[in-house]
């Protein structure tokens, strides 16, 4: 719950290690990713901002693998709204 | 908390009278809950009252605690006529002519933001208030309320700032005041100013007068304004480019009134409280509805990325150089026109138009498809954590 | 916005609900729970429930952690925040929360230091910039949030801050959810797990749920999309009789949660015997407190908290509402003397909240609305 947040990591701090600056939509903030552990965020991946803190990485292959499912979705029911527009026509 | 009691008990009685009476129980689901929202509509239509008894910063949002505590104390005292439309500023009649009067105060703080500073906003503000009330505007006052200790380097600043402003705008600062209190006790500077313009013979706007149909235009992206000083307090640590909107609209607006003659119902300037605020203020005045598509709003994307981060929603957040425009359904392309011909309103927008049921409320189709109602600002914008 | 954007896209949002629509059976009701404020949010911003069927009702649970504070703690709060030196630091949601005497937003038009922040770090560097004051910060949350304040905790500790310490009121949602399901009022057929508290504990604590209830749920993410696919998934799961738990979001949650998380949490809190919520009463082991070793941190150690049990006002119903039992329309008070503007109970002060949401977002029949906005 709560107000999370998807944010591009853009640097790690050189003297804060525990801090990274992240983007989100031109906004950009600087959020601590200690929560992280040992798998540091790498400029260009994703995280979950939470309150401040980094939650989670936004893992981009089920990001794709999610939404090509709903495109599936999508386009299922595209298709089936096509095939029952064409056989009104007749 | 005896306040809160006794209304609360109130409303009990109420319930007790008026929905027993309707044998709730025997009501079937459905109507019972447009019985209660019945309920809503009556206390919203109720004779405001101030229930607090001391001041807070809600009562300063722009929202529903500023309508009230105005309807309830202010207006009370000084009912008249002319103060009763509550537009942006008084339409008055003096010696043969009509002046429209306007007065505003400026608090902001920081004085100096990314976009400008308080004697910007000073000058912009009270003009543009003039402007949305259809009057050319010509003179200005500034009151000054200064604190020991501020800086005068800084008191130069702000004035430069005005000076330049009322040339860009066309207007002169011709009388004005200065008053200095004890150290802390005034923020660095406060900034009241009165604003007077001539309105033209014939013109008459109001949020009252719309009606179902017209159209509702936004002259630019909403928010930079409030979003720009949140993070110039330094705060919250967020970095942006944003920079304030603070502007003089006057030149937009004679382009607006000569571009659709007699095709503009009402204009309004966009600040405390938001766009949002400004939609209900109609909807209520005018007892007509107000449809606006989420999608057809502008809004920066980093005010839309700093507003979600911190939870408030844009259409809440102040502008200062933002018209919102009602006019007649027909002549919304030719004014839309006009507002893109000049430099402020490149990106101005057709949001919605004016509906005459349900009458009262702002209704806002989401991106996503669904519906929902845009209320009146409460308390001051939350951001929601959790 | 990337990761938002394409979950809020509108013709995938109706050819879910087709979906959805398909797999219900003729005559049978449908309820699920959400126990995310978020959710609640959610759903009523995008305004959700006009693609589900009437046959589909989403009743919202106690997912909102401002919501269930009760009263007394409100006022110890308050009580700590009016103490000498104090600056209280809070998220933006309690401002407006009222307790007996009135809430922060009263008390600071009454002068105390109350200031709100958006992290718990915020609070630190208050007290780092104010040595001469006591700073405390109200912790609130689920385990979404309890991670952010323990590493604060551990951040002051490292840097042997003396002037901080926090107001622990931070819920666990697992025992929330099995009161729930003991409850005799409700008759649920599914849950829609909440999507942030699960990226630190996971999905395992769940299994509970299925395994010993019946019921299936899907840990699903906060746009208009994933809450659709949710419901969808869970429709799935009846359809075909199974009783899993799923996740929707695992572009975020990890099935085995966040370690680092959970270890900060366990470093510097433990479990109480028992915490008060809102309208759901005395709930064991769902609540946590600083432990002895960070007991300088404790505010509730450092400071004299009053610890009085508030009764909720006579007309309160915020309890039945956020079991689900009651729509925050049938509260007698809900509208007319509870309002967003005066709010009586939890359920209408936060955003949150399900009174709140369906105030804001949700309070026309859907019938005229469609007909307002149709194109």
């Amino acid at each position: 719950m709560c107000l999370g947040i998807p944010g591009e990591v853009i640097e790690i701090l050189a003297d804060k290690p525990d801090l990274a600056r992240v983007d989100v939509s031109g906004v950009r903030r600087a959020i601590n990713i200690g929560l992280l552990g040992d798998d540091k965020p790498k400029p260009g991946e994703w995280v979950l901002i939470h309150v401040g803190f980094a939650l989670s990485k936004i893992d981009e292959a089920e990001a794709k693998a999610a939404l090509d499912f709903l495109e599936s979705i999508g386009q299922a029911y595209a298709d089936e709204i096509d095939a029952l527009r064409e056989s009104l026509i007749e | 908390m005896t306040e809160q009691k006794n209304w609360v008990e109130e409303a009990l009685a109420e319930h007790e009278n008026q929905i027993d009476q309707r044998h709730f129980s025997k009501v079937a689901p459905g109507e019972r809950e447009a019985l209660v929202l019945e309920r809503i509509d009556r206390a919203r239509r109720a004779r405001a009252r101030v229930k607090e008894e001391r001041i807070t910063l809600a009562h300063g949002s722009g929202g529903k605690a500023t309508h009230t505590l105005i309807e309830a104390i202010f207006l009370d005292a000084f009912r008249n006529p002319l103060l009763e439309p509550m537009e942006d500023a008084a339409r008055l009649t003096m010696a043969g002519g009509r002046i429209a009067l306007t007065t505003d105060s400026y608090v902001v703080s920081p004085l100096f933001f990314p976009g400008g500073d308080i004697g910007d906003l000073a000058i912009n503000g009270t003009v543009n208030d003039l402007a949305v009330s259809g009057a050319t505007p010509m003179y200005l006052s500034a009151g000054f309320i200064l604190e020991e200790g501020f800086p005068v380097a800084d008191l130069q600043r702000v004035v430069a700032s005005m000076r330049a402003a009322a040339d860009a705008a066309g207007v002169q600062v011709v009388t004005g005041d200065t008053k200095v209190v004890q150290r802390g006790k005034a923020d660095g500077c406060y900034i009241n100013t009165a604003g007077v313009g001539v309105v033209p013979d014939g013109l008459d706007l109001g949020v009252a007068n719309a009606k179902p149909g017209d159209a509702v235009l936004v002259s630019g992206p909403i928010g930079d304004h409030g979003v720009t000083v949140m993070l110039a307090r330094g705060e919250l640590d967020i970095d942006t480019d944003l920079t304030s909107d603070t502007a003089a609209v006057n030149g937009l607006v004679a382009d607006l009134l000569a571009a659709v003659p007699g095709g503009v119902r009402a204009m309004r300037d966009a600040t405390r409280g938001g766009v949002a605020t400004i939609l209900n203020e109609v909807a209520k005045a005018a007892n007509v509805s107000v449809v606006v598509a989420e999608d057809d709003i502008p809004v920066r994307a980093e005010v839309r990325g700093a507003s979600e981060l911190l939870g408030i929603d844009p259409l809440y957040v102040a502008c200062e150089g933002r018209i919102v425009a009602i006019v007649d359904g027909t002549a919304a392309d030719a004014a839309l026109d006009a507002m893109h011909r000049n430099p402020l309103g490149r990106e101005a927008a057709i949001v919605g138009r004016i509906a005459d049921d349900p009458p009262g409320i702002v209704l806002l189709r989401t991106a996503f498809g669904g519906t929902r109602i845009v209320d009146m600002l409460v308390g001051d914008p939350l951001p929601r954590i959790c | 916005m990337r990761f938002v954007d394409e979950f809020r896209d509108a013709d995938t949002a109706h050819a879910l609900a087709a979906k959805i629509a398909g797999l219900c059976e003729p005559g049978r009701q449908y309820k699920f729970m959400e126990v995310c404020g978020g959710h609640t949010h959610t759903i009523y911003k995008h305004g959700l429930e006009d693609y589900l069927p009437e046959t589909i009702t989403l009743v919202h649970g106690p997912g909102c952690p401002v919501c269930v504070i009760p009263m007394g703690r409100v006022d110890d709060a308050m009580a700590l925040a009016s103490a000498p030196d104090v600056i209280m630091t809070s998220f933006g949601d309690m401002m407006r929360v009222p307790g007996s005497k009135g809430s922060f937003f009263d008390a600071k038009a009454n002068g105390v230091d109350i200031r709100m922040v958006y992290s718990p770090l915020d609070s630190l560097k208050i007290a780092r910039q104010n040595p001469d004051k006591r700073v405390v910060f109200m912790a609130i949350g689920f385990e979404t949030t309890a991670p952010s304040t323990a590493m604060t905790v551990l951040r002051a500790a490292q840097e042997g801050i003396e002037n901080f310490s926090i107001f622990c009121n931070h819920v666990t949602i697992v025992p929330a959810i099995k009161a729930i399901l003991d409850s005799p009022d409700l008759r649920l057929d599914g849950f829609l797990g909440p999507g942030h508290v699960s990226t630190v504990i996971g999905c395992r604590p769940y299994e509970f749920i299925s395994r010993d209830y019946g019921k299936p749920v899907v840990v699903a993410g906060f746009e208009p999309l994933d809450i659709l696919q949710s419901i969808y998934l869970l429709m799935v799961q009846l359809h075909e009789g199974r009783a899993e738990i799923e996740n929707q979001y695992s572009r975020v949650v990890p099935w085995n949660g966040n370690l680092v998380a959970l270890k900060a949490i366990n470093e510097t809190m433990e479990l109480r015997p028992y915490f008060e919520w809102r309208g759901l009463g005395f709930i064991s082991h769902s609540a946590l407190r600083v432990r002895e070793k960070y007991a300088r941190f404790d505010a509730e150690e450092l400071f004299q908290v009053p610890g009085v049990r508030v009764a909720d006002p006579k007309a309160c119903q915020c309890g039945e509402v956020l079991k689900g039992v009651l729509k925050p329309w049938e509260c007698k008070v809900f509208g007319t003397a509870c309002t967003p503007e005066t709010p009586i109970g939890t359920c209408m002060v936060s955003p949150e909240g399900a009174c709140a949401a369906y105030y804001n977002f949700g309070r026309f029949t859907r019938q005229r609305v469609k007909e307002a906005t149709a194109r």
